[in-house]
Parts: structure tokens; sequence; C-alpha cells
């Protein structure tokens, strides 16, 4: 039986396919991310191109009110910028930077989590009170003084450049302690399952033990929590970059576009927050859908719900 | 010495907050190239934990106190983690009791067979699949090709404890220590299961050490048997006299409650009482509380394995000096 085959034939597909809600977050959650990743190509302007805006354009509302513009479907913003193009861009910017956090932070608590769970003991010990100490520190601290201390020391020009990647392992940092206490979790109702003694049995040391036999069996909830940790994720850079630590505005994000706009709002140009802030809570919503789905579905004990 | 596992005076205790517990209490037993014995007893006579201390995979608060497990000539005891890894699973294999919880539920089978000969052997894949396939053949495997790519809930109880069998073989062990292999299986695959132990046993130059309480299941497999109870060997000796003529109380107990024994319709013969845990074992012969033919020195002094015939029958019981 093939991969494909199986798939076919799959639990998995065949509830997915009864669940009217997962099918349509899914397909919403999909046209998001392609329009997302093929932005240069979809979106009508390039507003990193900083030679096709005009200052003259600015606060246009969207075309079809007073005053609008057919060039700017969705009116434009106070720089300027074609406002549908921005918030595609602005919606990669945030989906890559929630991906990237939540791939950083899985890295991090998933070998936190074994290597606590699987020794017991003093690691154990050491590991997790780690993970309740960066329990404890609010993202917002780490990240005020992780940018602080970037601006200070690679001076604010080359803060556009690397806030991507700062951005990621800022969320990352204060994220993962999530992934290792549910991880410890399972691993610890795994371990003492016979097919792990049955592996030390046949002479296996602890890597392959930890990572081939245990880590696959402790997927289930790793998924689960993924989900929900990627519109997590998304969220916390869309308020960092409200508070104005995140993304610059020359690349903004969705949140920094909301900040944006935010100060005009009752100047009447509602459109720069009203659209970015639509665009954020339905690409949120569908993923947390999904991840509901999921933990259904992976959940054995509500098959007969 | 000649023999291929040999066990002296083996005592493992059990480290707790309030002080240890002996789980085996100076067992002692030899295993020949190609034998095949049985160990027997009811639940916690310390059976198992025997099987452990011979891999040296005693869990956490247990350990060797003193004795020693000679393998081919080898102390493994005093073996590093590293030199025993390269015995077990190697030269030991062990096979487990239930076979629905040994195997990885989301391995598949032909991962996990290959898994085991590259822990040990350098090999290229393809090899090992091969050498995978050539063993499920051995046990007897229905259409063993597509088993390799099958994961372990789509194979039948006793098709699994097959598989582990089969991955038991792959490194070509000269000792395969079975842990109730049969126990979670009904009786007609327990009959197929053992017969391929029998079997595999002669083909393959192995030795069997079967870890049971079904006395009928040893009668069946073993050449020899030693009886446990409370951490001690109290009678050991060939399968065909401990059967027909077990000397110690409680040998011939356990085979007066087999039911076989007894007419339709009558009721089962049982051992009064119940055996002592470790914490509280009584002091001399631990079974003397339920024994029904004790003499006054039972009660104080513990009493040695002594033999009681010429074929190497072996007994510990006061009782038996004097009959």
């Amino acid at each position: 039986m093939s991969a494909w085959e199986r798939f076919r034939q799959s639990y998995l597909l065949h509830s997915f396919k009864r669940d009217p809600i997962a099918v349509i977050s899914f397909v919403v959650l999909m046209a998001l991310i392609t329009v997302a990743l093929s932005a240069p190509v979809v979106a009508p302007y390039n507003t990193y191109d900083a030679a096709t805006i005009d200052i003259m354009d600015a606060e246009i509302p969207p075309s079809w009110m007073e005053g609008g513009d057919r060039r700017f479907s969705l009116g434009t913003d106070i720089q300027g910028r074609c406002l549908l193009s921005t918030m595609i861009y602005g919606l990669r910017v945030s989906f890559l930077i929630g991906c990237g956090a939540v791939v950083v932070q899985a890295l991090i608590g998933i070998l936190v989590g074994l290597f606590s769970g699987y020794f017991g003991g003093r690691t154990d010990a050491l590991l997790m009170r780690i993970t309740d100490i960066q329990f404890a520190i609010p993202y917002l601290i780490v990240a005020i003084f992780a940018s602080a201390i970037f601006k200070l020391a690679f001076g604010v020009g080359r803060y556009e450049e690397l806030a991507v990647p700062l951005l990621i392992i800022i969320i990352a940092v204060s994220h993962w302690p999530i992934y290792a206490r549910t991880v410890r979790a399972s691993v610890l109702g795994e371990k003492n399952k016979e097919y792990v003694e049955a592996a030390r049995v046949i002479g296996l040391s602890h890597r392959p033990i930890i990572f081939r036999h245990i880590l696959p069996n402790t997927m289930t909830p790793v998924l689960v929590i993924s989900t929900i940790q990627v519109a997590e994720a998304v969220m916390s850079e869309a308020a960092l970059s409200f508070l104005g630590l995140g993304m610059p505005i020359t690349k903004p994000s969705l949140g920094s576009l909301i900040r944006s706009g935010f100060e005009y709002i009752f100047s009447g140009s509602w459109w720069i927050t009203f659209f970015p802030g639509a665009l954020l809570v339905i690409f949120v919503l569908v993923i947390l859908l999904l991840g509901d789905w999921l933990r259904d579905v992976l959940n054995p004990r509500l098959y007969k719900g | 010495m000649g023999h291929l596992l040999e066990i002296q005076d083996l005592v493992v205790k059990f480290g707790l907050r309030f002080g240890d517990l002996t789980a085996i209490d100076g067992v002692s037993f030899t295993l020949n190239k190609r034998e095949r014995m049985g160990i027997v007893g009811e639940s916690g006579a310390g059976k198992s934990v025997t099987g452990f201390a011979i891999v040296n995979l005693l869990s956490k608060p247990g350990y060797i106190h003193a004795g020693r497990v000679l393998f081919e000539g080898i102390e493994l005891n005093r073996l590093s983690d590293e030199e025993i890894r390269k015995v077990r699973g190697n030269r030991i294999s062990m096979i487990f009791q239930d076979p629905m919880m040994t195997l990885n539920p989301v391995l598949t089978i032909g991962t996990q067979m290959t898994e085991t000969v590259l822990a040990h052997k350098e090999m290229r894949k393809t090899d090992a699949m091969d050498l995978a396939l050539e063993k499920l053949k051995k046990v007897y495997i229905p259409s063993p090709e597509k088993r390799l790519s099958q994961y372990p809930h789509e194979c039948s109880g006793g098709m699994r404890q097959r598989i582990v069998i089969a991955i038991a073989l792959l490194t070509n062990p000269s000792l395969i220590i079975a842990d109730e292999p049969t126990t979670a299986l009904d009786v007609t695959i327990q009959a197929g299961i053992m017969d391929l132990l029998i079997e595999l046993c002669e083909t393959e130059d192995m030795s069997l050490l079967l870890i049971t309480h079904d006395l009928a299941v040893v009668s069946q497999v073993t050449e020899k048997i030693a009886v446990m109870y409370a951490g001690r060997i109290v009678e050991s000796g060939h399968t065909d006299d401990i059967i027909h003529t077990p000397r110690h109380p409680y040998t011939q107990g356990l085979i007066k409650a087999l039911p076989g024994a007894l007419e339709a319709g009558s009721r089962l013969n049982q051992i009064p009482g119940m055996m002592p845990t470790l914490t509280d074992i009584p002091p001399g012969c631990p079974f003397h509380p339920r024994c029904s033919v004790g003499v006054p020195r039972c009660g104080t002094e513990t009493p040695i394995l002594m033999s009681v015939n010429d074929r190497n029958q072996m007994v510990a019981c006061h009782a038996l000096r004097r009959p």
C-alpha cells in the first residue's frame, strides 16, 4: 500500500472531510499562506521599493468610498503605500516570524523535555527549574531588553535588516517552556512502557532510544500545541510590533501596520488599522480552529464523543 | 568451567528509604549449551528479577549485592555499560510477556528489526533487511515480505510474539531469556510459540531460560526446572523428577494444584496462605508458615539446597533430611 493510499483511507482524512469548519479553515489558511508567500507576484505594488511610493497618495480611503482611488482598492496608509500590498507583505512577515519562532521553540523545548523526562533525577530537576524560571519572565520584558541591547550594539540601521531573526529568537526563547513541559509529561508516560525496555534489552544506547523510540511517540501533543503556538507567535509578534518593539515601519508586519494606523483612527482614516487587524484575526482564527480539530482527531479518548 | 551460564550465590537487593529489601537471596544455577531450563514460581518470587539481573538491567533501586553471573566465562556484572551492551541483545536476547507492548507502535517492523542488527553489526541496510526477512521465515510468519513494511498494530498477538522472537534471533544469540512469553496469548497460540521455541533452540544451537508461573508449560519445554519461592530456589532438578517425584512441600503443592491431576467436578487443591511480601519474609525457611510438614527447626534455621538423589535433584527442606 503506497503512502498516498494509506493517507486516503486514513481516519484523519475521513474526519477532516466530515468537518465543514475544518475544511473552510484549511482552505482559508492555505489561500492566505499562498498569497503571503507569493507576495512579490500577487501584490499590486512592491511596498519595499521606495521609488514606487508617493507621499501625495497618503491616507486615500478604500476605492468604493468617496475620495477613493481606483489604483488602491483598500486605500493607502500614511506613507502613501497601497494598503492591500502592504498587508500582503505584512502577512508574509508575520507568517515567517510565526513559523520560524515555533520551529526554534519546538527544537529547544523538545530537547529539554526529552532529556528531562528520560534521565529524570537531577537532570530533570535542573532543566525543569530553568523552565520554570523562563516561564516566570514575561516575554515583553525579554523583548524590551533584547531589542534595547541589540540596538545599542549594532545600531538602529542594522536593526531593520536583522529584525526578523531577532524577533524569531525573542519569541522562541520566551515560549519554549510549553513544549518542554508537554514533551516531558509524555516522555514520563512512554519511558516505562515495555518497548523502551525491549529497546534497552536489544542493546541500544540512550541516543537511539530517546530519538528513535520515544520521540515519535510524543509527537501527537507536540503537533497539537504547535498549531496553537503558531497563532500565539503571530499574535506575540503583532503585540511587539504594536508596541514599537517589533518590525520597523519600512518593512511592516501586520502588527506594525495596525500601530501606524492607530494614531490616525480618530482623524477618520480607520482603514489603515481595520483591514490589517481583520486579516490578523482571520489568520489566527483559522489556525486555532484547525488546531482544535486536530486535537479532537488525535485524542483517541474523544473518538466516541 | 564449560557452562554457558553460571550464576553463583546471586543476591539482589532493592535500596529503599527504610532499608534494603532482599529480592533474591543466594540463587545459584548453571545452564549448559543447548540446554533448556525453566524457572517457576509465584508472582514476586524473584523470577523476572533473576532474568534482569543476568543482563544487568535491574531497574533503578535494584542492584546486585553479591554473587557472580558468568556467561561464556565472562563475569557480566563486572562489565561497564558499554561492554554489557555488546552482550545484551547480541549474545543474550530477551523476550517479554506482552508482545502488544514490546514493539514500538510508531515504527515499522522492518525498521525495528534492522535497528537491532545495526546496533551490533557493521552492515548495509539492505543486508540487514534480508537478514530480518530470513529470520521472519524461520519463525513461520505468513507473508514475511509484507510484514517488514507493516506496523505492529496490523499484526495479531501471536504474530507479534513471533516477530519478537525473530528480533531475538537476529544476532544469533547463544542464550534466550524468555520472561513469561506466552502469558498474554491464548492457549492454542501458546502451544505454537512453545513448539517454535523448542525447534529454534535445536536448529539454532541456543539455550533457553524460560521464566514462567505455568508448570504445565515448563514441563513440556524444558529439561531442567528450578522452583523459586520468596527469592530462593527451593527445589531444582530434571523436569521429569520435579514433575513426577517432587520432594519439597511447596513443589508438591504446586503440582497438586494443577487441574489436570484431578477428577472432573472435584475441588482444586490449593496451598493455603499467600507468599510473604519482601518486607516481612519469615525467619528460617520462608515457606514454613504455609507448610504442612514442618519440623521445629523450620522457624529458626534457613535450609540449604541438598542433593536428594543421584540425578542432581536438589531440595531445600529440613523435613526431608529424616523422612
